[in-house]
């Protein structure tokens, strides 16, 4: 089961003891972090950062390095501390557990995946998946076949044997995923995992990654610098910069309200073919006809609403082509059934801006968009798109 | 006239003045006195530890046929790195062999054996000690600092003192002497494991225990391993010089050979290529051991 994750006020500070404590107290403060640090000789890494993430959500944190995004991340399994504030998982604050309720909670609810994969190097694929189990005293019959079958989930099948610097790059990360998984976590915490990929890779791992995330019910916290990434992956974003969240929303949000020119510039270079679904784009259709209607009443729709042509459905709103109007004129017949002239060139509504491109390109009216059952949900203009692309 | 006076005077402050002049020598004799005899029942356990095991180590080690020795160097070798390797280490072990320096090189083997056995089971909870606990740290740096820098004589004395005339002398005094880089290099390989791995292991729920024996000391072991080779040469170069309080093997034969003068170069080379074989060989195979803990990139899988 999937847990939620609610952050209140949390800041995490690095220092000696005594800095710490000087510098907690500037956290309300106006102060910049850097001031801060000159005047304490303390490093403010989060600053009063808090969230909502809910249940089963896919949360995405971008930032440069440096914005504290690692240090944030860290809090949730507490490898760093917080100085104040509450972090919630479920129902529990990770900040008021003892040693032990940490350690359970460590083993069995929250999991991790670094981005320089950190696989024990000493050990096989297997003994690598199997050590979250390992440790807690599992019978080896046990976990051992769980993590036959985390492997078998992240595709590394045959594998098992392995030494890690016997395996790419990609594959380890692989090995790194299947580990987070072992243990079945409620919360899988992902810290820039792909950036030491290539560009190729990544894609692929960005992939299986959403797809992993459709057949389980778990929450993911993603972190990386790489805003195009942030965009594919994420329910909702947050954009992080000097230890504090500058905005957060889905990322149609991003692009239609950006909180600041901050966030303006950092998403400037996002290729929105590559994030935009049509489904966030499109338009609803200016008429609907069902092959059951007259011709009459069709003419008469379309003459009203001045239009050339209408798409025409099923009864079930299943999607089956278009009208002209000159062929209504023309017709003798009594409903528009037999007139339709049938189009399979329709667009899934989740698919991606950059897969309609083509299609638009060569259809004659605006592009018919339909969703898994093939039911007309919208239409997708040209000039639209032009406009979405442009801003 | 004014010359003179000037010499005088520089004469006066050239010297140390008598007053400030102490016996410190005084002390540390009484001290070891004092030492050695309050803690004689200690020392005599000891003394008759190193004895019984060394001597029975040498009955193991004296009832295995020489060429048993020639063959498993052989293998060694080649299993670790190739057939080339693995032969000239039989050649050297050969070499040993026939030189009419076997027994020698045996009791000389026995104790380098021991010391570098007694340096791992009292070291690499040192290291580890070292590598968790800061205040452990802060007493042992400067302790292994100066270990490293003391004269190699030295190490005989206290050994001389408290365990007398004999080979328990020359174990104890090897052992001193070869422990430091197995501390050290201990250290080193827990306190460089990578922190992100450190970090995996904790976020996985180890308890402290878990993360040392399963995450912390496996990924150390290469460098480990290179501390157990390092401190097995500095045994090997300190058992020659442990002729001194009474020990023969090897290095008895070179002090000898030493003493004959030009008739004893002869002698003292053999005895001198036999040293360096023990330790070429023992290098190469503990190396190759070292490496099969490399998993780094481009390391042993």
């Amino acid at each position: 089961m999937a847990k939620s994750v609610r952050i209140e006020k949390t800041s995490v500070v690095f220092g000696k003891p005594a800095q710490k404590k000087a510098a907690s107290e500037l956290l309300d403060s106006d102060l910049t972090p850097q001031e801060i640090r000159e005047k304490t000789g303390a490093t403010v890494a989060v600053r009063n950062v808090s969230l909502d993430i809910k249940e089963g959500e896919l949360f995405v944190i971008v930032g440069l390095s440096g914005s504290g995004k690692s240090s944030f991340i860290r809090t949730l399994n507490l490898l760093n501390r917080p100085v104040s504030g509450k972090t919630m998982i479920g129902d529990k604050d990770l900040l008021d557990m003892t040693k032990k309720e940490l350690r359970y909670f460590r083993r069995n609810e929250v999991s991790m995946v670094f981005q320089n994969f950190a696989l024990l190097t000493h050990r096989t694929v297997i003994e690598n998946v199997q050590y979250p189990l390992e440790i807690q005293g599992v019978s080896s019959s046990e976990y051992k076949k769980k993590a036959k079958e985390a492997i078998h989930m992240v595709g590394l099948d045959g594998w098992e044997d392995h030494m890690p610097n016997q395996l790419s790059g990609g594959m380890r990360q692989r090995v790194g995923l299947a580990r987070a998984l072992t243990n079945e976590p409620e919360v899988l915490l992902m810290d820039e995992p792909y950036s030491a990929l290539d560009p190729l890779i990544r894609r692929d791992m960005q992939d299986q990654l959403l797809k992993l995330e459709d057949e389980m019910d778990r929450t993911i916290l993603f972190i990386t610098h790489d805003m195009n990434e942030a965009f594919r992956l994420g329910d909702r974003i947050a954009l992080m910069k000097d230890a504090e969240i500058v905005q957060v929303g889905t990322p149609d949000e991003f692009f239609d309200k950006p909180a600041n020119d901050y966030v303006k510039n950092f998403i400037a270079d996002v290729d929105k073919t590559r994030i935009l679904k049509v489904r966030n784009i499109m338009e609803k259709p200016h008429h609907i006809a069902t092959e059951t209607d007259t011709v009459k009443t069709t003419l008469e729709k379309l003459k009203e609403k001045d239009l050339r042509f209408t798409y025409v459905t099923d009864a079930n709103r299943k999607f089956l082509g278009y009208v002209k109007i000159e062929q209504l004129k023309r017709s003798k017949s009594e409903t528009i059934k037999r007139l339709v002239n049938e189009d399979d060139t329709v667009i899934y509504r989740n698919a991606y801006l950059r897969e309609a491109w083509p299609k638009l390109r060569d259809a004659e009216y605006d592009l018919p968009v339909v969703d898994g059952k093939g039911r007309l949900r919208g239409v997708l203009d040209y000039d639209v798109v032009v406009d979405a692309l442009a801003e | 006239m004014i010359e003179t006076v000037l010499a005088t005077f520089w004469e006066s402050i050239v010297e140390i003045p008598e007053f400030l002049e102490f016996n410190y020598e005084g002390p540390i004799q009484s001290f070891v006195d004092w030492f050695a005899e309050t803690f004689e029942f200690i020392f005599e356990r000891v003394e008759d530890f190193i004895r019984r095991v060394t001597y029975n180590l040498e009955l193991a080690l004296f009832a295995i046929p020489w060429f048993v020795y020639v063959l498993a160097v052989f293998l060694a070798g080649w299993r670790l790195k190739n057939w080339k390797t693995g032969l000239a280490l039989a050649l050297m072990m050969t070499f040993i062999a026939t030189s009419q320096l076997w027994h020698l090189t045996l009791s000389t083997f026995v104790i380098v054996i021991f010391s570098a056995i007694i340096c791992f089971i009292l070291g690499l909870p040192l290291g580890i000690l070292m590598s968790k606990f800061r205040p452990a740290e802060a007493v042992l740096r400067p302790i292994l600092d100066l270990m490293q820098t003391l004269p190699t004589f030295v190490y005989l004395i206290p050994a001389l003192m408290l365990l007398g005339l004999g080979s328990p002398a020359a174990a104890l005094a090897t052992t001193i002497f070869a422990m430091p880089p197995l501390i050290r290099l201990t250290y080193l390989g827990i306190t460089t494991v990578s922190e992100e791995v450190r970090e995996a292991g904790i976020a996985f729920g180890s308890t402290p225990l878990q993360l040392l024996f399963k995450v912390e000391i496996p990924q150390a072991l290469k460098t480990i391993a290179q501390g157990i080779n390092q401190t097995t040469m500095l045994a090997i170069s300190m058992i020659v010089i442990a002729t001194l309080v009474g020990f023969g093997g090897l290095g008895a034969e070179i002090y000898s050979a030493l003493g004959a003068g030009r008739r004893g170069v002869g002698q003292g080379f053999v005895a001198g290529f036999a040293v360096v074989f023990l330790a070429i060989i023992l290098d190469r195979i503990i190396q190759g051991v070292a490496e099969r803990f490399d998993h780094s990139e481009g390391g042993e899988s």
